[in-house]
Protein backbone atom coordinates (compact mmCIF):
# COMPACT_ATOMS: atom_id res chain seq x y z
CA UNK A 1 0.00 0.00 0.00
CA UNK A 2 1.03 3.55 -0.76
CA UNK A 3 2.26 5.49 2.67
CA UNK A 4 0.64 8.41 1.20
CA UNK A 5 -2.84 7.74 0.17
CA UNK A 6 -4.95 7.36 3.48
CA UNK A 7 -7.85 7.01 1.76
CA UNK A 8 -9.84 6.82 -1.78
CA UNK A 9 -12.42 6.74 -3.52
CA UNK A 10 -12.39 5.63 -7.31
CA UNK A 11 -14.80 5.74 -9.84
CA UNK A 12 -16.63 8.51 -11.73
CA UNK A 13 -16.96 11.76 -10.55
CA UNK A 14 -19.84 12.77 -13.81
CA UNK A 15 -22.52 10.41 -11.58
CA UNK A 16 -22.24 13.06 -8.45
CA UNK A 17 -22.05 15.96 -11.09
CA UNK A 18 -25.01 14.43 -12.38
CA UNK A 19 -27.16 14.55 -9.35
CA UNK A 20 -25.87 17.64 -8.35
CA UNK A 21 -27.26 18.80 -12.36
CA UNK A 22 -30.62 17.29 -11.37
CA UNK A 23 -31.46 19.24 -8.54
CA UNK A 24 -31.86 22.58 -10.52
CA UNK A 25 -34.09 21.24 -13.03
CA UNK A 26 -36.10 19.20 -10.94
CA UNK A 27 -36.89 22.74 -8.81
CA UNK A 28 -37.67 24.46 -12.05
CA UNK A 29 -39.99 21.98 -14.02
CA UNK A 30 -41.95 21.77 -10.73
CA UNK A 31 -42.06 25.15 -10.51
CA UNK A 32 -43.66 25.16 -14.05
CA UNK A 33 -46.07 22.27 -13.40
CA UNK A 34 -47.32 23.47 -10.59
CA UNK A 35 -47.83 26.75 -12.07
CA UNK A 36 -49.74 25.62 -14.97
CA UNK A 37 -52.04 23.45 -13.28
CA UNK A 38 -52.81 26.85 -10.74
CA UNK A 39 -53.43 28.60 -13.79
CA UNK A 40 -55.49 25.73 -15.83
CA UNK A 41 -58.00 25.97 -12.85
CA UNK A 42 -58.22 29.17 -12.55
CA UNK A 43 -59.02 29.11 -16.73
CA UNK A 44 -59.72 25.90 -17.79
CA UNK A 45 -60.89 27.06 -20.94
CA UNK A 46 -56.96 27.44 -21.95
CA UNK A 47 -55.60 24.13 -21.04
CA UNK A 48 -53.98 23.56 -24.34
CA UNK A 49 -52.42 26.65 -24.84
CA UNK A 50 -51.25 26.50 -21.68
CA UNK A 51 -49.90 22.91 -21.65
CA UNK A 52 -47.98 23.93 -24.98
CA UNK A 53 -46.35 26.64 -23.12
CA UNK A 54 -45.56 24.37 -20.30
CA UNK A 55 -43.77 22.06 -22.48
CA UNK A 56 -41.86 24.26 -24.33
CA UNK A 57 -40.71 25.54 -20.63
CA UNK A 58 -39.97 21.72 -19.58
CA UNK A 59 -38.11 21.90 -22.46
CA UNK A 60 -35.69 24.83 -22.10
CA UNK A 61 -35.13 23.58 -18.22
CA UNK A 62 -34.68 20.03 -19.09
CA UNK A 63 -31.82 20.57 -20.92
CA UNK A 64 -29.42 21.50 -18.36
CA UNK A 65 -29.87 18.27 -17.03
CA UNK A 66 -29.22 16.10 -19.99
CA UNK A 67 -26.12 18.37 -20.51
CA UNK A 68 -25.42 16.61 -17.55
CA UNK A 69 -25.99 13.05 -19.06
CA UNK A 70 -24.13 14.69 -22.15
CA UNK A 71 -21.01 16.09 -20.06
CA UNK A 72 -20.75 12.65 -18.04
CA UNK A 73 -20.20 10.92 -20.82
CA UNK A 74 -17.67 12.88 -22.96
CA UNK A 75 -15.32 14.03 -20.18
CA UNK A 76 -16.42 10.55 -17.96
CA UNK B 1 -25.49 -8.82 -26.30
CA UNK B 2 -22.00 -7.97 -24.99
CA UNK B 3 -20.02 -11.59 -25.62
CA UNK B 4 -16.58 -12.12 -25.44
CA UNK B 5 -16.18 -13.20 -28.91
CA UNK B 6 -17.19 -10.12 -30.31
CA UNK B 7 -14.42 -8.07 -28.17
CA UNK B 8 -11.10 -10.63 -28.80
CA UNK B 9 -8.66 -7.60 -28.03
CA UNK B 10 -10.24 -7.59 -24.15
CA UNK B 11 -8.53 -8.81 -21.53
CA UNK B 12 -11.19 -8.77 -19.28
CA UNK B 13 -13.36 -11.62 -19.37
CA UNK B 14 -13.17 -15.22 -19.08
CA UNK B 15 -15.50 -17.49 -18.01
CA UNK B 16 -13.99 -17.60 -14.81
CA UNK B 17 -12.77 -14.41 -14.09
CA UNK B 18 -16.09 -12.70 -13.01
CA UNK B 19 -15.71 -9.56 -10.75
CA UNK B 20 -18.82 -10.02 -7.35
CA UNK B 21 -20.81 -6.86 -7.41
CA UNK B 22 -18.83 -4.09 -5.98
CA UNK B 23 -19.03 -3.75 -2.29
CA UNK B 24 -17.51 0.11 -1.65
CA UNK B 25 -15.75 -0.52 1.57
CA UNK B 26 -12.74 -3.29 -0.11
CA UNK B 27 -9.63 -2.11 0.41
CA UNK B 28 -7.38 -4.86 0.09
CA UNK B 29 -7.39 -7.90 -2.41
CA UNK B 30 -8.36 -9.64 -0.23
CA UNK B 31 -11.33 -9.59 -0.69
CA UNK B 32 -11.45 -10.63 -4.30
CA UNK B 33 -12.20 -14.64 -4.79
CA UNK B 34 -8.80 -15.71 -6.02
CA UNK B 35 -10.08 -16.06 -9.49
CA UNK B 36 -10.90 -12.74 -9.89
CA UNK B 37 -6.98 -11.33 -9.12
CA UNK B 38 -5.74 -12.42 -12.88
CA UNK B 39 -8.19 -9.79 -13.81
CA UNK B 40 -6.89 -6.66 -11.59
CA UNK B 41 -3.38 -7.34 -12.38
CA UNK B 42 -3.66 -7.71 -16.30
CA UNK B 43 -1.16 -5.48 -17.50
CA UNK B 44 -3.66 -3.90 -19.81
CA UNK B 45 -6.34 -3.24 -16.85
CA UNK B 46 -3.40 -1.39 -14.77
CA UNK B 47 -2.38 0.65 -17.72
CA UNK B 48 -6.29 1.61 -18.04
CA UNK B 49 -6.95 2.24 -14.38
CA UNK B 50 -3.59 4.56 -13.79
CA UNK B 51 -4.51 6.59 -16.95
CA UNK B 52 -7.98 7.11 -15.48
CA UNK B 53 -7.56 8.06 -12.00
CA UNK B 54 -4.47 9.04 -11.75
CA UNK B 55 -3.54 10.75 -14.91
CA UNK B 56 -5.80 13.36 -14.57
CA UNK B 57 -7.01 15.68 -11.63
CA UNK B 58 -7.66 13.40 -9.16
CA UNK B 59 -3.58 12.51 -8.50
CA UNK B 60 -3.13 12.09 -4.88
CA UNK B 61 0.05 11.20 -3.66
CA UNK B 62 3.12 13.68 -4.08
CA UNK B 63 5.22 10.98 -5.12
CA UNK B 64 3.22 9.91 -8.18
CA UNK B 65 3.49 10.98 -11.92
CA UNK B 66 2.00 11.32 -14.32
CA UNK B 67 3.83 9.17 -16.41
CA UNK B 68 2.31 5.48 -16.73
CA UNK B 69 4.80 2.94 -14.65
CA UNK B 70 2.61 -0.34 -14.93
CA UNK B 71 5.88 -2.73 -13.48
CA UNK B 72 5.21 -0.82 -10.16
CA UNK B 73 1.32 -0.29 -10.05
CA UNK B 74 1.08 -4.50 -10.94
CA UNK B 75 3.00 -4.71 -7.35
CA UNK B 76 0.89 -2.69 -5.05
CA UNK B 77 -2.20 -3.56 -3.52
CA UNK B 78 -4.77 -0.80 -4.42
CA UNK B 79 -8.71 -0.36 -3.54
CA UNK B 80 -10.30 -2.10 -6.25
CA UNK B 81 -11.99 -0.16 -8.79
CA UNK B 82 -15.93 0.57 -8.85
CA UNK B 83 -16.68 0.17 -12.33
CA UNK B 84 -19.83 1.53 -12.78
CA UNK B 85 -19.41 4.01 -15.09
CA UNK B 86 -21.46 4.59 -18.72
CA UNK B 87 -18.67 5.94 -19.84
CA UNK B 88 -16.65 2.89 -20.02
CA UNK B 89 -16.23 0.99 -23.10
CA UNK B 90 -14.94 -2.11 -21.88
CA UNK B 91 -18.22 -4.13 -20.65
CA UNK B 92 -17.80 -5.86 -17.16
CA UNK B 93 -20.10 -8.36 -16.01
CA UNK B 94 -20.96 -8.40 -12.33
CA UNK B 95 -22.12 -12.09 -11.27
CA UNK B 96 -23.84 -12.67 -8.15
CA UNK B 97 -24.09 -15.88 -7.95
CA UNK B 98 -25.48 -17.58 -11.30
CA UNK B 99 -27.29 -14.79 -12.38
CA UNK B 100 -25.20 -12.80 -14.99
CA UNK B 101 -26.21 -9.13 -15.05
CA UNK B 102 -25.01 -7.65 -18.29
CA UNK B 103 -24.09 -3.75 -16.78
CA UNK B 104 -24.79 -1.61 -20.50
CA UNK B 105 -22.29 0.96 -21.51
CA UNK B 106 -22.50 2.71 -24.36
CA UNK B 107 -21.55 -0.19 -26.85
CA UNK B 108 -25.02 -1.07 -27.08
CA UNK B 109 -25.22 1.81 -29.93
CA UNK B 110 -22.34 0.54 -31.61
CA UNK B 111 -23.25 -2.97 -32.94
CA UNK B 112 -20.90 -4.77 -35.02
CA UNK B 113 -21.51 -4.00 -38.72
CA UNK B 114 -23.17 -6.26 -40.28
CA UNK B 115 -22.55 -4.84 -43.80
CA UNK B 116 -19.39 -2.70 -45.37
CA UNK B 117 -17.28 -2.72 -42.13
CA UNK B 118 -14.50 -0.58 -41.45
CA UNK B 119 -15.63 1.75 -44.10
CA UNK B 120 -17.01 4.85 -43.88
CA UNK B 121 -20.67 3.00 -45.42
CA UNK B 122 -20.35 1.25 -42.27
CA UNK B 123 -24.21 -0.74 -41.69
CA UNK B 124 -25.01 -1.94 -38.68
CA UNK B 125 -28.06 -2.56 -36.25
CA UNK B 126 -29.04 1.10 -36.11
CA UNK B 127 -28.95 1.47 -39.60
CA UNK B 128 -31.10 -1.54 -40.39
CA UNK B 129 -33.71 -0.54 -37.96
CA UNK B 130 -33.66 2.97 -39.30
CA UNK B 131 -33.90 1.95 -42.91
CA UNK B 132 -37.11 -0.45 -41.42
CA UNK B 133 -38.86 2.04 -39.96
CA UNK B 134 -38.42 5.01 -42.81
CA UNK B 135 -39.73 2.21 -45.20
CA UNK B 136 -42.81 1.07 -43.19
CA UNK B 137 -43.84 4.69 -42.51
CA UNK B 138 -42.96 5.72 -46.48
CA UNK B 139 -45.25 2.51 -47.42
CA UNK B 140 -47.83 3.38 -45.07
CA UNK B 141 -48.17 6.64 -45.69
CA UNK B 142 -48.41 5.91 -49.36
CA UNK B 143 -50.60 3.55 -49.32
CA UNK B 144 -53.45 5.55 -46.87
CA UNK B 145 -52.87 8.31 -48.70
CA UNK B 146 -53.66 6.79 -52.14
CA UNK B 147 -57.02 5.34 -50.55
CA UNK B 148 -57.76 8.43 -48.72
CA UNK B 149 -61.66 8.38 -48.37
CA UNK B 150 -64.39 10.85 -46.88
CA UNK B 151 -65.37 8.55 -44.31
CA UNK B 152 -62.04 7.44 -42.87
CA UNK B 153 -60.91 4.23 -41.94
CA UNK B 154 -59.46 2.93 -38.81
CA UNK B 155 -56.49 3.19 -39.70
CA UNK B 156 -56.73 6.57 -41.79
CA UNK B 157 -58.21 8.32 -38.55
CA UNK B 158 -55.70 7.12 -36.39
CA UNK B 159 -53.16 9.05 -38.89
CA UNK B 160 -55.83 12.04 -39.56
CA UNK B 161 -55.86 12.47 -35.42
CA UNK B 162 -52.40 12.62 -35.23
CA UNK B 163 -52.13 15.10 -38.04
CA UNK B 164 -54.71 17.25 -36.18
CA UNK B 165 -52.50 16.83 -33.02
CA UNK B 166 -50.26 18.46 -34.80
CA UNK B 167 -51.92 21.29 -36.91
CA UNK B 168 -54.07 21.65 -33.73
CA UNK B 169 -52.15 21.50 -30.89
CA UNK B 170 -48.62 22.10 -32.40
CA UNK B 171 -49.20 24.72 -35.11
CA UNK B 172 -51.92 26.59 -33.99
CA UNK B 173 -50.87 27.26 -30.29
CA UNK B 174 -47.62 28.71 -31.41
CA UNK B 175 -47.45 29.87 -35.52
CA UNK B 176 -50.92 30.57 -35.78
CA UNK B 177 -52.96 28.40 -38.71
CA UNK B 178 -52.66 30.92 -41.40
CA UNK B 179 -49.06 31.67 -41.33
CA UNK B 180 -48.42 28.25 -40.17
CA UNK B 181 -49.45 27.19 -43.56
CA UNK B 182 -46.32 27.21 -44.74
CA UNK B 183 -44.59 25.23 -42.47
CA UNK B 184 -47.08 22.71 -42.54
CA UNK B 185 -45.35 20.72 -44.52
CA UNK B 186 -42.45 20.63 -42.51
CA UNK B 187 -43.55 20.42 -39.03
CA UNK B 188 -45.59 17.35 -40.11
CA UNK B 189 -42.88 15.16 -41.40
CA UNK B 190 -40.58 15.96 -38.42
CA UNK B 191 -43.10 14.65 -36.04
CA UNK B 192 -43.98 11.88 -38.10
CA UNK B 193 -40.73 10.50 -38.67
CA UNK B 194 -38.93 11.44 -35.12
CA UNK B 195 -42.56 9.74 -33.55
CA UNK B 196 -41.79 6.39 -36.00
CA UNK B 197 -38.00 6.53 -34.93
CA UNK B 198 -38.31 6.43 -31.60
CA UNK B 199 -41.02 4.37 -31.12
CA UNK B 200 -38.81 1.83 -32.64
CA UNK B 201 -37.00 1.71 -29.49
CA UNK B 202 -40.29 0.09 -27.92
CA UNK B 203 -40.83 -2.28 -30.66
CA UNK B 204 -39.53 -5.81 -30.09
CA UNK B 205 -37.48 -7.29 -32.40
CA UNK B 206 -36.15 -3.41 -33.12
CA UNK B 207 -35.69 -2.40 -29.69
CA UNK B 208 -33.33 0.77 -30.75
CA UNK B 209 -34.32 3.91 -31.06
CA UNK B 210 -33.39 5.10 -34.89
CA UNK B 211 -32.62 8.63 -32.93
CA UNK B 212 -30.62 7.10 -30.11
CA UNK B 213 -27.26 7.46 -32.36
CA UNK B 214 -26.30 10.88 -32.89
CA UNK B 215 -26.54 11.42 -36.83
CA UNK B 216 -30.38 11.40 -36.99
CA UNK B 217 -31.23 14.11 -34.37
CA UNK B 218 -28.11 16.00 -35.68
CA UNK B 219 -29.98 16.02 -38.99
CA UNK B 220 -33.34 17.04 -38.11
CA UNK B 221 -31.98 19.99 -35.86
CA UNK B 222 -30.16 21.34 -38.87
CA UNK B 223 -32.75 21.11 -40.65
CA UNK B 224 -34.92 22.79 -38.64
CA UNK B 225 -32.09 25.19 -38.23
CA UNK B 226 -32.22 25.83 -42.00
CA UNK B 227 -35.73 26.07 -42.42
CA UNK B 228 -35.92 29.20 -39.79
CA UNK B 229 -33.43 30.89 -40.76
CA UNK B 230 -34.19 30.63 -44.21
CA UNK B 231 -37.61 31.84 -43.24
CA UNK B 232 -36.21 34.61 -41.06
CA UNK B 233 -33.72 36.29 -43.92
CA UNK B 234 -36.64 35.52 -46.27
CA UNK B 235 -39.02 38.06 -44.48
CA UNK B 236 -36.49 40.35 -43.30
CA UNK B 237 -32.73 39.80 -45.18
CA UNK B 238 -29.62 38.84 -43.62
CA UNK B 239 -29.00 42.05 -41.36
CA UNK B 240 -32.57 42.54 -40.70
CA UNK B 241 -33.20 39.11 -39.61
CA UNK B 242 -30.17 39.06 -37.10
CA UNK B 243 -31.23 42.29 -35.57
CA UNK B 244 -34.69 41.15 -35.23
CA UNK B 245 -33.14 37.96 -33.29
CA UNK B 246 -30.54 39.25 -31.21
CA UNK B 247 -31.13 42.98 -30.57
CA UNK B 248 -35.01 43.23 -29.27
CA UNK B 249 -36.03 47.07 -29.04
CA UNK B 250 -36.73 49.17 -25.40
CA UNK B 251 -33.67 48.17 -23.72
CA UNK B 252 -31.00 50.03 -22.14
CA UNK B 253 -28.05 50.87 -24.51
CA UNK B 254 -24.84 48.85 -22.00
CA UNK B 255 -27.64 45.65 -21.81
CA UNK B 256 -27.26 45.00 -25.78
CA UNK B 257 -23.38 44.36 -25.48
CA UNK B 258 -24.33 41.61 -23.18
CA UNK B 259 -27.57 40.37 -24.66
CA UNK B 260 -26.26 40.42 -28.34
CA UNK B 261 -23.59 37.87 -28.38
CA UNK B 262 -25.67 35.56 -26.00
CA UNK B 263 -28.57 35.76 -29.03
CA UNK B 264 -26.71 35.15 -31.57
CA UNK B 265 -25.01 32.17 -30.34
CA UNK B 266 -28.30 31.21 -29.30
CA UNK B 267 -29.26 31.35 -33.00
CA UNK B 268 -26.53 29.94 -34.84
CA UNK B 269 -25.68 26.81 -32.18
CA UNK B 270 -27.39 26.39 -28.76
CA UNK B 271 -31.05 26.00 -30.25
CA UNK B 272 -30.00 23.13 -32.99
CA UNK B 273 -27.22 22.08 -30.48
CA UNK B 274 -29.84 21.72 -27.46
CA UNK B 275 -32.55 20.51 -29.90
CA UNK B 276 -29.99 17.69 -30.76
CA UNK B 277 -29.39 16.62 -27.78
CA UNK B 278 -32.40 16.75 -25.88
CA UNK B 279 -33.48 14.07 -28.30
CA UNK B 280 -30.23 12.49 -27.92
CA UNK B 281 -29.97 12.13 -24.64
CA UNK B 282 -33.35 11.26 -23.83
CA UNK B 283 -33.42 8.06 -26.24
CA UNK B 284 -29.93 6.88 -25.02
CA UNK B 285 -30.91 7.25 -21.34
CA UNK B 286 -33.94 5.37 -22.01
CA UNK B 287 -32.84 3.04 -23.56
CA UNK B 288 -30.32 2.12 -21.07
CA UNK B 289 -32.95 2.25 -18.51
CA UNK B 290 -34.74 -0.34 -20.17
CA UNK B 291 -31.84 -2.54 -20.27
CA UNK B 292 -30.56 -2.08 -17.07
CA UNK B 293 -34.45 -2.69 -15.77
CA UNK B 294 -35.15 -5.64 -17.93
CA UNK B 295 -31.56 -7.08 -17.45
CA UNK B 296 -32.20 -7.67 -13.84
CA UNK B 297 -35.22 -8.70 -13.95
CA UNK B 298 -33.64 -11.61 -16.03
CA UNK B 299 -30.83 -11.63 -13.30
CA UNK B 300 -32.50 -11.89 -10.56
CA UNK B 301 -34.91 -14.58 -11.92
CA UNK B 302 -31.97 -16.69 -13.03
CA UNK B 303 -29.79 -15.97 -9.89
CA UNK B 304 -31.10 -19.50 -8.02
CA UNK B 305 -30.92 -17.47 -4.67
CA UNK B 306 -33.98 -16.15 -2.68
CA UNK B 307 -33.42 -13.31 -5.07
CA UNK B 308 -35.88 -15.36 -7.41
CA UNK B 309 -38.48 -13.87 -5.08
CA UNK B 310 -37.65 -10.10 -6.01
CA UNK B 311 -37.65 -10.61 -9.88
CA UNK B 312 -41.79 -10.17 -10.03
CA UNK B 313 -41.10 -6.58 -8.46
CA UNK B 314 -38.19 -6.12 -10.85
CA UNK B 315 -40.53 -7.10 -13.82
CA UNK B 316 -43.56 -4.90 -12.84
CA UNK B 317 -40.94 -2.13 -12.73
CA UNK B 318 -39.44 -3.24 -16.19
CA UNK B 319 -42.68 -2.78 -17.68
CA UNK B 320 -43.23 0.00 -15.77
CA UNK B 321 -40.58 1.50 -17.54
CA UNK B 322 -41.21 0.04 -20.55
CA UNK B 323 -44.59 2.30 -20.68
CA UNK B 324 -42.98 5.10 -19.51
CA UNK B 325 -40.55 4.89 -22.64
CA UNK B 326 -43.12 4.92 -25.07
CA UNK B 327 -44.49 8.11 -23.69
CA UNK B 328 -41.20 9.61 -24.04
CA UNK B 329 -40.75 8.52 -27.46
CA UNK B 330 -44.17 10.20 -28.22
CA UNK B 331 -43.01 13.43 -25.95
CA UNK B 332 -40.08 14.07 -27.51
CA UNK B 333 -41.53 13.54 -31.05
CA UNK B 334 -43.84 16.69 -30.12
CA UNK B 335 -41.25 18.46 -28.11
CA UNK B 336 -38.56 18.66 -31.37
CA UNK B 337 -41.61 19.50 -32.88
CA UNK B 338 -42.84 22.50 -31.03
CA UNK B 339 -39.67 23.97 -30.45
CA UNK B 340 -38.91 23.91 -34.22
CA UNK B 341 -42.29 25.81 -34.84
CA UNK B 342 -41.81 28.01 -31.78
CA UNK B 343 -38.03 28.75 -33.42
CA UNK B 344 -39.67 29.62 -36.92
CA UNK B 345 -42.13 31.80 -34.97
CA UNK B 346 -39.29 33.61 -33.02
CA UNK B 347 -38.10 34.04 -36.65
CA UNK B 348 -40.55 35.72 -38.77
CA UNK B 349 -42.99 36.97 -35.96
CA UNK B 350 -43.96 40.74 -35.73
CA UNK B 351 -42.78 42.75 -33.22
CA UNK B 352 -45.70 44.18 -30.71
Amino acid sequence: MDPMILSELTGNVASVGYGLAAIGPGIGIGIIVGKTAEATARQPELRGQLQSTMFIGIAFTEILTLLAIVTGLLFG
Amino acid sequence: MWSPSRHPGSPRLSSESLLCFPRCSTADHGAIPRSARPLIDHPERTRVVHRRTHGGRTRIGPDQECRPRPARWRRTTRPREIELNTADLSPTLYAEGESLFHVPTLDEFFPDAILFGGTWFEFNRVQLVRLIVLAVVLIVMCVLASRAKLVPGRSQSIVELLIEFVNGTIIKNTLGLREGKAFAPFLMTLFFFLLAMNLAGVVPGLNLAGTSVIGLPLLAALWTFVVYISAGVKKRGIAGYLKHETAPPGLPKPIYLLLVPIEFLQVVLIRWASLTIRLLANMVAGHIMMVVFIGLTQGLLLSGTWLVAVSPFAGALAIGIYGFEIFVAALQAFIFTILAAVYIQMATADEH
